[in-house]
């Protein structure tokens, strides 16, 4: 564990006063009790490095912690095509998946990029797929062929090629971003000297609920990602807070104080029709909707302390979720509803845990001290949120399945609010 | 617990202030009769005194501390910040045009929407000891930055304290 600090250190190090998209992310801990040996073969004619197609399909994998990366080198001539392949090589290497493929100059300045993912042992072919596209793509499309990838030796739908949001604070000026899964392609969608905070996706990824205190209090806005536009959806007196969607996208749940203390209100998404959900004395927030519509799971400390409840989205009476521990809050469900992620502090430390809903088992997943705003992955297999290292906020996500595996993910500035978006829409 | 709290804190502010409010008052308003709006006596109120020794700005004056702390995840007032809260009532009461926002903030740890809320209530904590010592609702706003406008920066107690924290704003000056 100490060794893993001190290389997470020198990651930090090197990632500051460094370009956004320099660093890639890093292994800190062990992965899936058994993980798929796969080797990825550097494409012909990519731009080399970390940033080439075949470096962001093997950095794509080898964050799940699912797969263990074979070393390819010193295969000669490497292959390119599934006529070059020589099966012995790759079985004496102890793969059990094989990655080839090239990158073609196609007319009008465009690039095809082929690959072919193979059985080592059947020595079939599992997947061959030609992309032309603009070469601004390249990192994209490379996502796109580690969700095949993944896809065909999981049986899982991959979530590579998606974005996340954060806000990065540097010096006084605090900027909601949204960049790839990876952390790269990083673009600011509102620039603002106040503090921004909840990013919430939209259920197809096309705009963003968000709450900012440049009026001098919080006020939630929506903003269209195409466009930019963005219009008030909860400016009332006293604070506006915690949007969340619906899983149709046509309503929202805030969090408003305009009635005393803070509680939970269902609200259109073009901000007419408001009514209010929740009825206690203390503290109700972070609203989250099942993804099946039925519920709103949220933080109250109507208990004494916080904990996550469950309430019905249409109203009605509210069940307590969690027990353990006097400090438990940002419940966020996984895709599939059947778990939740939140914060659980214990000992001091605030860390990411799941609960499962049937059973009410809790699990601890990280090991740091000040994590916060956990969000799942849309295949539910990892889990994004922020936490503290070296003096600033970083992004990291951890394997939502208990197998230690986190990692950090690059970004500039000083990190807070992750969330993780939705597939992309054109699927 | 937190009504018990705030009926000890107001007991001691009663008495103290229905000694000295009324002739405070009245300087007050000889002063906002001769200014040509309600709003430039409010900002002569609150910015000009200081020349003259503004009470609110002396550092020799209780009514220059601003800043009530508070124990984690908490929003109960302390017994030591009575003087501070009870000097600041009765100085709104006596100057019936001046208003303050009152602040609240919380350590970084945890949620930043609860804490959010957290500092709401902190505010409105205070705000309900100065209400209920007399002053006038319309003379005090809440606002809650949360953990998002933190004074001090570091990652551990030592700064946590410190952010745990209503802030007492009079109109006409810089907040955080």
């Amino acid at each position: 564990m100490a060794a893993m600090a001190v290389g997470l250190a020198a990651l930090v190090a090197g990632c500051i006063g460094q370009p956004a998209f320099a660093a890639l992310t890093i292994e800190i801990t062990g992965g899936a009790a058994t993980q798929i040996p796969v080797a990825i073969v550097p494409f012909a004619h990519e731009a080399g490095g970390a940033r080439s197609v075949s470096g962001v399909i093997a950095a794509d994998l080898a964050r799940t912690g699912q797969f263990k990366l074979v070393d390819s080198s010193g295969v000669t001539p490497p292959p390119h095509h599934a006529a070059e392949v020589h099966y012995s090589d790759w079985a004496s290497r102890g793969a059990d998946a094989l990655v080839i493929g090239h990158v073609d100059p196609s007319p009008n300045g465009a690039l095809t990029v082929t690959f072919r993912l193979l059985d080592v042992g059947s020595q079939a072919s599992l997947a061959s797929l030609s992309y032309t596209i603009n070469p601004s793509l390249l990192r994209v499309t490379a996502h796109e062929i580690a969700d095949v990838i993944y896809q065909k030796l999981t049986g899982i739908r991959g979530a590579f090629d998606t974005r996340i949001a954060y806000v990065s604070q540097q010096g006084k000026r605090f900027q909601l971003m949204v960049a790839d899964a990876d952390g790269y392609g990083g673009r600011p969608i509102v620039t603002s000297l106040e503090p921004i905070i909840s990013p919430a996706w939209s259920p197809h990824g096309n705009r963003m609920a968000y709450v900012s205190f440049e009026k001098g209090h919080p006020i939630v806005y929506v903003q269209s990602l195409n466009t930019g536009r963005r219009y008030v959806l909860a400016g009332f007196r006293g604070d506006n807070s915690a949007p969340a969607w619906s899983p149709g996208g046509h309503r929202l749940a805030v969090v408003l104080s305009k009635d005393g203390n803070s509680q939970i209100y269902i609200i259109n998404a073009d901000g007419t029709g408001l009514k209010r959900l929740t009825r206690s004395d203390g503290i109700d927030t972070e609203p989250k909707w099942s993804p099946d519509g039925r519920f709103i799971v949220f933080t109250s400390d109507r208990g004494g302390s916080p904990q996550i409840y469950r309430i019905p989205a249409d109203g009605g009476a509210a069940t307590r979720l969690t027990f353990e521990g006097n400090y438990n809050v940002s419940p966020s469900f996984r895709p599939d509803g059947r778990a939740f992620a939140f914060i659980h502090r214990s000992r001091g430390a605030f860390q990411v845990a799941v609960q499962h809903l049937a059973s009410g088992q809790m699990q601890v997943l990280t090991h740091s001290r000040l994590d916060q705003s956990p969000s799942f992955a849309p295949n539910g297999t990892m889990i994004l949120y922020a936490t503290e290292l070296g003096g600033r906020g970083v992004l990291a996500e951890v394997s939502s399945d208990g197998t230690t595996n986190e990692h950090l993910i690059a970004a500039s500035g000083d990190i807070r609010e992750p969330a993780w978006g939705p597939f992309p829409a054109h699927h | 617990m937190r009504n018990i709290l705030l009926s000890a804190v107001l007991c001691g502010m009663l008495a103290a202030c229905a000694s000295t409010g009324p002739a405070h008052k009245a300087a007050v308003v000889d002063k906002s009769l001769n200014a040509p709006s309600a709003g430039a006596a409010q900002a002569q109120g609150v910015k000009n005194q200081g020349a003259s020794g503004n009470p609110l700005t002396n550092p020799n004056s209780i009514l220059s501390q601003r800043s009530i702390y508070f124990d984690y995840n908490s929003d109960a007032i302390k017994n030591r910040y009575r003087p501070l809260i009870e000097a600041h009532a009765k100085y709104l009461m006596d100057h019936s045009n001046a208003s303050v926002v009152l602040q609240g903030n919380t350590d970084e740890r945890g949620s930043a929407e609860y804490n959010l809320a957290l500092g709401e209530r902190r505010a409105t904590s205070v705000k309900n000891v100065m209400t209920l010592l007399g002053v006038p609702a319309s003379q005090i706003s809440t606002v809650s930055f949360g953990a998002e406008k933190p004074k001090a920066l570091c990652h551990n107690e030592s700064c946590w304290k410190q952010n745990r924290r209503v802030d007492i704003v009079y109109q006409g000056e810089q907040g955080d």
